[in-house]
């Protein structure tokens, strides 16, 4: 039981992969699934700018995307992992199914998010002569920011709990470090120490996320 | 300066409700410097009238014109553009909370892509204007009413528009907030210029503030004029609504209706009436407001003892130029009106209103 010394940097170097993972994975699930969630907003009928047929075909990928259990997406996208990558295993690769997982997940939260603007905000914006992209961009978002960061940070969080996942068909990160060293060796010490890391970092996040959201919120 | 010919707003059928004509064939105009009110109960098509105005919904059919310029025939481009001349105040004020006093009065300028040492300028003018230039790094969270409603008022005037419109802008105010809003909107009226539409259902509000007001009834106008008009007609629906008078129905003996004007005063009616021919009057009810500077009200009296001289007598007093009338059950212009409004009751009083500094009706 003293191989700390040996286990403590492959630890180190599992955490800052799953940082890695979820950091990247992060940013792109925002660049894609707030446009996303815009789209399903301002599209529904009665909105902004009403798409019925877009919206309807929209909310059924979205749907779709969330429906379906993590651990089979992972599987089901390694072909365009492959595509993309060149690989299946590591980090890096993993970064495709986390992206395309939490991607949905986050567009049904903007949308909620923007719904609860009040439409006389918009109407008033448009009573202004303002553009339809205007008010998406000087209402729409400004106004649902700290609901949208709210938003981000549960989204984050279920990448963590995704990226772990992942570690189990060779993903890497603290979930792959649990299955291989604490599950597979019978070392109960080493997965208890990988939680508590998982917690922490959780922990972290949504303390960080909660206070940015509130620092931003002027109601 | 608004010119509304035959406009008609229908709103098609959805599930379960069939197609409702919120707007029926309304035609309306206002002078430029007016300032007009639209009053009518509630589902009368008051609000989606003012957004007629300015295409915030388009009119099924019909015109629309916004000093000189059909709305109506513009493009969506064209109507974006257009709405820059028409200012808009809201019952819910309609601030973003994410800016502050002074960001929400430059969203506008931004929009209208003014440069920044303008907007910079214009604001810091806006919010002295509106009396609010030490919150201008508030937030609308830590503004009242009545200051939001200021707020938004600025920027609705920041663009500088010919036109402003008002949706039900004292609705959601206490009384002080009222006469301070109206106040100002008559300030900003006379030293800018402005027509102004103004939509409410307090008709203490238009005895206040408005030049002309139009009864706006499933959504067609009933009634309407200037006020010194409609208010010497003694069987104007709107008159009714502006200075109400208690019903008829149900009151015993001889009831006499009088419209009082400053040409044409109760106290001759009641000199002749208890004086000459010694009868019994009393005030059963009625009201007297001052409107734009003048005397106008509605009374009904409950005359006992005529010994068959009253009738004579009446027509005697409309010969010399008073409004008076004998009144039965079923003459009177129907009851309908602000009592089944949703929103604050009407409570502000006129007098209070117009003895505030201000501009002269």
């Amino acid at each position: 039981m003293n191989d700390w010394s040996r286990i403590a940097p492959q630890l180190a170097e599992a955490t800052g992969d799953t940082l890695y993972m979820v950091g990247v994975a992060t940013v792109l699930t925002v660049l894609i699934g707030v446009p996303l969630g815009v789209l399903l907003t301002v599209t529904a009928p009665g909105a902004l700018s009403p798409r019925p047929m877009l919206h309807r075909v929209l909310g059924l990928l979205v749907n779709l995307g969330r429906s379906l259990p993590f651990i089979i997406l992972l599987v089901l996208v390694a072909p365009v992992t492959r595509a993309i990558v060149g690989t299946t295993i590591g980090s890096t690769a993993t970064i495709v199914p986390l992206t395309l997982g939490a991607v949905p997940f986050l567009a049904r939260l903007v949308e909620t998010s923007l719904r609860e603007v009040s439409p006389g905000k918009v109407e008033a914006t448009l009573a202004m002569g303002a553009r339809r992209r205007d008010v998406v961009r000087t209402v729409l978002l400004p106004e649902a920011l700290p609901s949208l960061v709210a938003g981000v940070t549960v989204t984050v969080v279920a990448l963590i709990s995704y990226s772990a996942m992942a570690g189990a068909i060779g993903g890497g990160g603290l979930g792959d470090f649990a299955i291989r060293y604490g599950y597979q060796q019978f070392r109960t010490d080493i997965t208890v120490v990988t939680v508590v890391l998982l917690l922490a970092v959780v922990q972290l996040l949504q303390w960080a996320g909660d206070r940015w959201a509130r620092r931003l919120a002027h109601v | 300066m608004i010119e509304l010919s035959d406009v008609r707003k229908v709103f098609p059928a959805r599930r379960g409700a069939a197609e409702v004509a919120a707007v029926d064939g309304v035609t309306l105009s206002v002078a430029a410097g007016e300032f007009a009110g639209v009053v009518g109960p509630s589902g009368s098509g008051k609000s989606t009238l003012a957004r007629l105005v300015n295409l915030l919904e388009r009119p099924t059919s019909g015109r629309v014109a916004v000093d000189g310029q059909v709305l109506t025939d513009l493009d969506d481009d064209g109507v974006r553009r257009a709405r820059r001349s028409v200012g808009m105040v809201f019952q819910h004020f309609n601030l973003l909370d994410s800016r502050t006093a002074a960001g929400n009065v430059e969203h506008p300028l931004e929009l209208a892509g003014v440069g920044r040492v303008e907007r910079r300028r214009r604001v810091a003018d806006l919010l002295d204007l509106v009396g609010l230039a030490d919150r201008h790094a508030s937030r609308p969270a830590q503004l009242s009413g009545g200051q939001k409603q200021r707020v938004a008022i600025a920027r609705a005037l920041a663009a500088h528009p010919k036109v402003l419109l008002c949706d039900e802008a004292t609705s959601a105010l206490d009384p002080a907030s009222t006469t301070g809003v109206l106040d100002l909107l008559r300030r900003v009226r006379a030293e800018l210029g402005l027509t102004v539409l103004l939509i409410t259902h307090e008709m203490a509000v238009v005895r206040a503030v408005c030049d002309s007001a139009v009864l706006l009834e499933s959504g067609r106008v009933v009634d309407g004029g200037r006020l010194t008009d409609v208010l010497a007609r003694p069987h104007s629906p709107l008159a009714a609504q502006l200075l109400p008078a208690p019903a008829v129905a149900g009151r015993d003996g001889d009831l006499v209706r009088v419209t009082v004007t400053d040409s044409a005063p109760e106290g001759r009616v009641l000199r002749t009436l208890a004086g000459e021919l010694g009868l019994d009057v009393e005030v059963a009810g009625g009201s007297v407001e001052t409107v734009a500077g003048r005397r106008f009200g509605r009374l009904l009296l409950s005359v006992t003892g005529d010994d068959g001289r009253l009738d004579a007598a009446l027509q005697r007093l409309r010969d010399g130029g008073s409004l008076v009338e004998r009144a039965v059950p079923g003459d009177e212009p129907p009851a309908i009106g602000a009592h089944d409004e949703p929103a604050t009751a009407e409570q502000p009083s006129a007098p209070r209103l117009l003895d505030a500094p201000g501009v002269p009706l």
